[in-house]
């Protein structure tokens, strides 16, 4: 009987031991599930022929370009649901620049490439909420309702992407010019060659390129990485879009090309009827650009607001951390601030605030389930507890308004 | 004025690639003139001769095989034996096969001893053909029909191989991919001889639908090409399913890891349809590293195909190498290695030079410096 004892004791202490790997029949399980839900959304993708009544919709303003909402943008991995984007929602006003700020892994390309439905497939998927897109001709479409078809005739045209690395962007193997006409022959059918080339031309130079008639006929091989980023921006300006998607346009370029780069943005804001949607983790390139700012903190948005918001009174700890990270001239710290710790991976993230073990002003509410998001001002919003308190004295002070003035 | 300038600096390019291609030559042919001489036992010319030198009492094939050794230059040192073996190979004396005979297609006419012209009943002067040991000449009469085996194997398997590829890349882990990979896989995995006495004992024995040895049966009622063609299927169908599968896994990870690239996700973003970005911007880039094999396939080309050849006794350069190489015939043996490294040669620098023509990025210049 001891010896009956033992052995279960020892079965019993080995089931308590937590497991720290995935085993293999999770995965199988995984694996199976993710290509029953992806074989479903790539069906409804893989569709043709549509009716444009099923991804017609209404804008909840009309004066918006762009409307997310409750955005939730999964990749479906073996080791388990990547929540990329989970549960955002913004708005992108008519002709404005919008920052989408945070660090590295923390959703704001995928936001972006969801928008363009160039998610990596097939794992990349728009799980569930609506992108409302505001079109030219005045139809609003539901992006994640449009078929793979359908969507060639918004990208490109109604809205176009300048991308991270203007190295390996650009295809190797045709010319620049090639590569501009294409997009002019794409969308403007029944051009001729020569008004192509003649656009491509005017566009070289809106950019700022010198000698566009010999770039126009280069590989890419032969322009720096500047260079061809102006190339890149040629392209996306090309079609006169609603919406330039600039993913962090000057991550890979040295910083007198930033700066260069930066200013043909602010320039291309002014003569383009369309908004910008500018996608960084530099809060300096935002303070100067953007009039609106959401910050993304591991697929969610922490805080949002018009740039001076965020910048004259950041709620978030998060927001405040980025902001001190920011090298500055007049500081004499000898030591640039760094939030300590690192993103947290995205899969079966738990309901707590997932800032909260990175957070130096974490106090017990902290403790509790993931904090809803507060209304500071129409346009200001915050998801942490901190800001409760903000709120409530903001409330407290209406009515007392409200008290007064009756 | 550019233009110019390339085709100059491509010359130059080219001039150098062929200097160099001399000096591997060289090497080369050390390495196959010694490893022929330093063979154990009796050299070449005595084994060719070892049953009649038994036999022989009056001393006649003794001297015979003197003679010969001399003419291969094996009565010296090794190291000048070499250099008489390569002095003939330049002057182009490469030798006469032990084995082989073609006819060379002219004519000599028949003289009797006193070197009259012989005639017949007719009073028409009698002729004999020429045939010819040289192993250049029966390198040349051997290769064509090798080469036309090759030529139609290796545009049916390029033609079969790329959609697959690509298809199998663009459906990765699906339902095409697996079968295909599957496939391609029993293809690099059967050995020639036993793909082919499968084919043969199916299709020629038990089924009888196509004929099971050379290129003509002199039954056929067919027109000859036909009959010819009808002959060839089985050899074909072996070389081209045993060489699709490497070639369809090649174009396949190429044709991903393309995909992946960030020039496909702009093209997407242009707004440009799945094919175009596929077929256009895609695969012009898998282009690259599949038309350097192509020209790298030059020695495939010629070489022949040694064993299927032989399974299928069809009488072209691969089943002559395999039989020279059976039966001790050295001459030919050295000439068509030789043969195949200056193909191999050539075909290297064919395949650099396909890559500057389809890759910009890639420039000839004279020299690294």
């Amino acid at each position: 009987m001891k010896l009956f004892d033992n052995l279960q004791k020892k079965i019993d202490k080995k089931k308590s031991i937590q497991k720290h790997y995935i085993s293999k029949e999770q995965i199988k399980q995984t694996a199976k599930e993710n290509s029953r839900i992806i074989k479903e959304l790539e069906k409804q993708n893989n569709r043709k022929n549509v009716p444009e009544e099923e991804y017609l919709t209404k804008m909840r303003d009309s004066n918006n370009v762009v409307e997310f909402d409750d955005l939730h943008a999964y990749f479906f991995t073996d080791a388990g649901i990547v929540k990329a984007v989970d549960g955002v929602s913004f708005d992108i006003p008519k002709k404005s620049i919008v920052g989408v700020v945070g660090e590295s892994g923390c959703g704001k390309s995928v936001t972006s490439l969801a928008l363009m439905k160039l998610m990596q497939k097939p794992q990349g998927q728009i799980f569930s909420g609506e992108i409302r897109y505001n079109a030219k001709d005045g139809k609003a479409y539901n992006i994640s309702k449009v078929p793979r078809e359908d969507m060639n005739k918004i990208r490109g045209k109604e809205m176009s992407m300048i991308f991270q690395e203007p190295m390996t962007s650009l295809n190797p193997v045709f010319r620049i010019g090639d590569q501009l006409d294409e997009i002019l022959f794409l969308h403007f059918p029944g051009i001729t060659p020569e008004e192509a080339k003649e656009k491509s031309i005017t566009m070289l130079k809106t950019v700022g390129m010198a000698m566009p008639e010999s770039v126009y006929s280069r590989y890419p091989h032969e322009l720096s990485g500047g260079m061809r980023q102006r190339v890149m921006i040629a392209m996306a300006l090309s079609c006169d879009p609603n919406l330039i998607i600039a993913d962090e346009p000057t991550t890979a370029l040295d910083v007198t090309i930033q700066a260069q780069i930066l200013d043909l943005l602010r320039s291309i804001k002014n003569d383009i009827n369309g908004s910008i949607m500018l996608i960084t983790h530099d809060l300096g390139v935002i303070a100067e650009m953007a009039d609106y700012v959401v910050v993304m903190y591991a697929g969610r948005i922490i805080e949002k607001g018009t740039a001076r918001e965020i910048y004259k009174n950041p709620q978030h700890p998060y927001t405040v951390g980025l902001q001190k990270s920011i090298p500055a001239l007049n500081l004499n710290d000898e030591k640039l601030y760094t939030i300590p710790g690192t993103v947290p991976n995205p899969i079966n993230m738990p309901n707590y605030c997932y800032f909260r073990d990175r957070c130096n002003k974490r106090f017990g509410k902290c403790d509790g389930e993931y904090p809803a998001t507060i209304q500071i001002s129409p346009t200001h919003s915050v998801a942490c507890y901190l800001a409760e308190e903000i709120a409530a004295e903001l409330a407290k002070s209406k009515d007392g308004e409200k008290n007064a003035k009756k | 004025m550019r233009l110019g300038l390339i085709i100059v600096k491509m010359i130059k390019y080219i001039v150098k690639r062929l200097a160099l291609s001399v000096l591997i030559l060289f090497g080369v042919s050390i390495i196959i003139y010694g490893l022929v001489r330093i063979k154990p036992g009796l050299d070449f010319v005595q084994a060719k001769y070892y049953a009649q030198m038994q036999l022989d009492n009056t001393g006649q094939v003794a001297l015979m095989v003197e003679k010969q050794r001399e003419i291969y230059g094996l009565t010296s040192p090794i190291l000048e034996g070499y250099l008489v073996w390569a002095g003939n190979i330049l002057q182009g004396e490469w030798g006469d096969s032990f084995i082989f005979s073609v006819m060379t297609g002219e004519v000599e006419l028949l003289v009797d001893a006193e070197g009259n012209p012989v005639l017949d009943s007719e009073g028409n002067q009698l002729t004999k053909p020429i045939s010819s040991s040289n192993v250049l000449d029966i390198i040349a009469s051997k290769s064509t029909i090798s080469f036309v085996i090759a030529l139609i194997a290796t545009i049916l398997q390029f033609g079969i191989a790329i959609p697959l590829g690509i298809t199998s890349a663009t459906k990765q882990y699906g339902v095409v991919d697996y079968s295909v990979t599957v496939l391609a896989m029993m293809g690099i995995s059967l050995p020639s001889f036993f793909f082919g006495a499968l084919l043969l004992r199916v299709f020629s024995i038990q089924l009888g639908w196509f004929p099971y040895a050379g290129l003509t049966d002199p039954n056929s009622n067919l027109p000859v090409l036909l009959d010819n063609i009808h002959h060839l299927v089985l050899p074909i169908t072996v070389l081209v399913i045993l060489s699709i599968g490497g070639l369809m896994r090649y174009t396949r990870t190429n044709m991903l890891e393309v995909l992946n690239a960030d020039y496909i996700r702009t093209a997407r973003a242009k707004g440009l349809s799945e094919h175009k970005v596929i077929y256009k911007h895609a695969f012009r880039n898998t282009l690259i590293p599949l038309v350097t094999i192509l020209a790298g396939i030059l020695p495939g080309l010629f070489g022949g195909a040694m064993i299927t050849e032989t399974i299928f006794s069809i009488d072209g350069i691969g089943k002559a190498a395999y039989k020279a190489v059976t039966m001790g015939d050295i001459p030919f043996v050295m000439a068509y290695n030789l043969f195949l490294s200056v193909l191999t040669v050539i075909g290297t620098l064919l395949s650099d030079l396909m890559y500057a023509v389809v890759d910009p990025r890639v420039k000839l210049t004279g020299g690294s410096k």
